[in-house]
């Protein structure tokens, strides 16, 4: 059997710009329980904008969920399933494989239907992790995972999580007299969704709307899975004015501390340069979970932060071609 | 040529036969983890797959849990599904099994019974499924090879009886069933296509009709919610009959959803359920022939429980020996009986009520068993004790 | 028999009339308004808004609706919004204020 090369980067889709933004109503319908400011209610309202409604959405347990579907409402303006925590890649593999059978039998238009996996940080780097590797390397044609990543589980009451970053102080990562919040530094979930071999990585933030539209919008038009990590800001479980949820999300990427890219067949391409970055500090201060941090923790965050960053370039440079 | 084709009896093993009843059902998602001993059934539906019988997807997920997930979501998207599982797959999946009933997703599970770890032990008992009996899906008990064939085939079209709409159980024998070879007269595919027509519904995730599925019952619906999905459990079982009759007419054979042995006259009566029942059915006979009026009792539906039936065939009888493949610790009966005694409670003329454990982790359950459980229930007249319990055979 | 104790009935749906499977149908949080769990209201200045619609796109609870070519603005719909202050935030000529709700 010959491995077929794939050249997913010049997979063409229908690009979002400044002039051909989606002014229809969204995807997403008002009259959700979202907290005031919600960074990961707006990411979520943007991605599905950015895909219309010709597509099916598959929610793990969190914040997204339970503030979406009180029944009898629903928020969601496309064909929506909730199960459970820890399966949403799971389940939505399973309507992948229900779509694809359907369609091959004649039941369903010959349409390649997204269905895109829903899940916060904890259902992705923790309780989801199992199922979202299974469905990324069964390798799902039509399959798109989104991970809202707010750093912690927000809707049990702000417990820290294996995406909440180094010196947060969550109500299981408290800071103390012997403690200065979370004591591990973040995993690194998109790294983990890379080494799975599919077509498509990325990050994005809402401050960065048009990037992360089009993101999501090159994620269904690749065939084969694709994983995106979104940065989704929670003013109440960060301790934040509501008002500062889409700021942080671009001083998170201004300060290096979120840096948006995109691995495409396994190379790695930089979205957005950085180069003359802005204190980490700046992007730390407005944050309560961080408001116990002293100069030299910061100092060892930002140098941390900007290794990282320089690491991630190098990656960038290092591969001149796609690796499959 | 396929065994489905054969118009005699086909030496198969039954694990491998409800995998042909799966493919002659027309099953269009398949998700599954390997777990002994149910992996044969799967591994030939992947074969079945693999050589283009059975025009499926099938999902290789890494997990029970990751299983029954994907089956919810190809049965939500209008695929008819398909999984089987075991013991500790069966515990791992248990938080989703609890949902497919109330989701109303029609799904079809066969469980190779085994019981649950520790000591971890991969022979037969009820253990799996008696610890997720209040999951909300019909369950059945298969007695054997053919009927296990043919319940597959009856599930899923009770399953999408648009009166139904429920998730179904199979609950098989691990190994003393599963692993057995037995001839199988296969439903040819034309009569089965009849009985079952493909799978059509308009409850399912629709890019041109959308609707949310799963969503937060809040205490003001909560119980409502819980009430309408039990009550459906419950009507399901008129459907159940229905769609048994209907097999007999096609396929000539009749299933009852409590099947009765000798109780006519019978003063005991064992209560039995899956693949012990045959033995039991043995044992009656060489009791009979020594004079016991000892009858048995098989039950072959256990959700919705067959509460008038299970009444009307143990009318009469002094004595009900109930048999529990599983035991609840901590309590002085297993869970078969302690639910038939309290359907008796009420009864004017109640039996009275023993049980006896047997057959856990595999222990061999031979005929001699029974005699020896007919054996304490008759002892129990000269004490004038109401009941007795025993884990037969036990080693203190 | 005659119950003589009453109890309370705190639930809203019979079960016969509950939808099969318990679904929704879609973008039924509409009925649901929001506003009133705004402390502030968005107040725009016109004359200083320059139709660039970042208090549309920012918005996470999508509340402002694009009012044309010809009017050149936003408005909030005030059933809905929150009164987050992101629009207020994000916006580049500062012509939204979040007014303090008269109780």
């Amino acid at each position: 059997m010959t491995i077929q090369k794939l050249n997913s980067a010049q997979v063409p889709f229908e690009k979002i710009t400044a002039k051909t933004f989606p002014k229809g109503p969204d995807s997403l319908a008002p009259g959700h329980r979202a907290c005031q400011g919600c960074g990961e209610v707006l990411a979520l309202r943007l991605l599905m904008k950015a895909l219309g409604r010709d597509f099916m959405a598959v929610s793990a347990t969190g914040c997204m969920e339970v503030c979406t579907g009180p029944f009898p409402q629903s928020a969601w303006e496309m064909p929506w399933l909730h199960i459970a925590f820890e399966n949403a890649a799971a389940v939505a593999s399973g309507v992948d494989a229900g779509n694809t059978i359907l369609r091959r039998k004649g039941k369903l238009p010959d349409q390649r239907i997204p269905v895109v996996a829903i899940a916060g940080d904890g259902g992705t780097a923790d309780i989801g992790l199992q199922a979202l590797s299974g469905a990324l390397e069964r390798y799902h044609e039509n399959f798109i995972y989104i991970c809202l990543d707010n750093e912690a589980y927000m809707n049990t009451g702000i417990q820290r999580s294996s995406a909440t970053p180094f010196g947060a102080s969550t109500t299981t990562s408290p800071a103390g007299k012997l403690s200065k919040g979370q004591s591990t530094w973040k995993k690194n979930m998109p790294a983990i969704a890379v080494a799975h071999n599919i077509p498509y990585v990325a990050t994005a933030s809402p401050a960065f709307h048009l990037d992360m539209m089009n993101k999501i919008r090159r994620a269904a038009a690749i065939p084969g899975p694709a994983y995106i990590h979104v940065y989704a800001p929670c003013p109440t479980g960060w301790r934040m004015k509501s008002e500062l949820s889409v700021e942080s999300s671009r001083l998170a990427v201004n300060s290096r501390v979120f840096p948006l890219y995109e691995v495409i067949d396994g190379q790695y391409v930089i979205s957005k340069r950085v180069d003359n970055p802005i204190p980490v500090a700046d992007y730390l201060k407005p944050q309560g979970r961080f408001r116990h941090l002293k100069e030299d923790d910061i100092a060892q965050i930002s140098e941390r932060v900007n290794h990282e960053y320089e690491h991630l370039i190098k990656l960038s440079e290092t591969f001149d071609g796609p690796l499959f | 040529m396929s065994v489905t084709k054969s118009t005699k009896p086909v030496g198969i093993e039954v694990s491998l036969a409800i995998a042909e009843a799966v493919k002659l059902a027309e099953a269009e998602v398949v998700a599954a983890y390997p777990i002994t001993p149910q992996t044969h059934i799967v591994e030939h539906l992947s074969d079945l797959v693999a050589n283009g019988e059975l025009s499926a997807e099938y999902v290789p997920v890494e997990s029970e849990q990751s299983a029954l997930s994907a089956c919810l979501g190809s049965s939500a998207a209008g695929a008819r599904t398909f999984t089987a599982t075991s013991s500790q797959g069966l515990m791992l999946m248990a938080e989703m099994v609890f949902i497919a009933p109330v989701l109303r997703l029609p799904i079809v599970m066969a469980v190779a019974n085994r019981a649950i770890s520790a000591p971890i032990n991969i022979w037969n008992d009820h253990s799996d499924i008696m610890s997720i009996r209040d999951c909300g899906w019909i369950q059945f008990f298969a007695e054997n090879g053919q009927e296990a064939t043919d319940m597959t085939i009856i599930s899923f079209r009770l399953a999408e009886d648009k009166n139904v709409m429920l998730p179904v159980i199979l609950n098989l024998d691990g190994f003393t069933l599963s692993h057995f070879i037995e001839p199988i007269l296969f439903p040819p595919q034309d009569k089965v296509r009849k009985y079952l027509p493909p799978y059509q519904t308009a409850h399912k995730l629709d890019i041109t009709k959308p609707i949310s599925m799963g969503l937060l019952g809040a205490p003001e619906v909560f119980t409502e919610i819980k009430k309408a999905t039990d009550n459906a459990l419950v009507a399901s079982k008129k459907y159940v009959s229905k769609a048994f009759d209907e097999f007999g007419k096609i396929f000539g054979r009749q299933y009852k959803l409590v099947e009765t042995y000798k109780t006519d006259d019978a003063e005991t009566i064992i209560v039995t359920m899956g693949s012990i029942s045959e033995t039991a059915t043995v044992a009656v006979d060489e009791m009979r022939e020594a004079g016991e009026k000892v009858g048995l009792v098989h039950l072959r539906l256990w959700r919705p429980f067959p509460v008038d039936e299970l009444r009307a065939a143990v009318r009469g009888a002094k004595h009900l020996a109930v048999v529990d493949r599983h035991f609840t610790p901590g309590f002085p009966e297993g869970p078969v009986a302690t639910e038939i005694r309290a359907l008796m409670y009420h009864e004017a003329d109640r039996p009275k009520m023993s049980n006896f454990i047997l057959g856990l982790g595999g222990r061999d359950v031979p005929r001699n068993h029974f005699k020896y459980i007919v054996e304490q229930v008759k002892g129990l007249g000269a004490s004038g004790r109401q009941g007795h319990y025993e884990m037969v055979g036990v080693l203190e | 028999m005659k119950n003589k104790v009453k109890i309370t009935m705190e639930a809203t749906t019979k079960v016969g009339d509950l939808p099969f499977g318990f679904t929704a149908q879609p973008g039924t949080t509409r009925e649901f308004k929001t506003g009133d769990w705004r402390s502030a209201r968005p107040v725009l200045d016109r004359e200083k808004c320059i139709y660039c619609g970042f208090c549309y796109i920012y918005c996470p609870d999508g509340v402002y609706k694009d009012m044309g070519p010809k009017e050149k603005y936003y408005q909030a719909d005030l059933d809905f919004c929150k009164g987050c202050g992101v629009c207020a935030n994000e916006c580049p000529k500062k012509c939204i204020q979040m007014v303090v709700e008269e109780v």
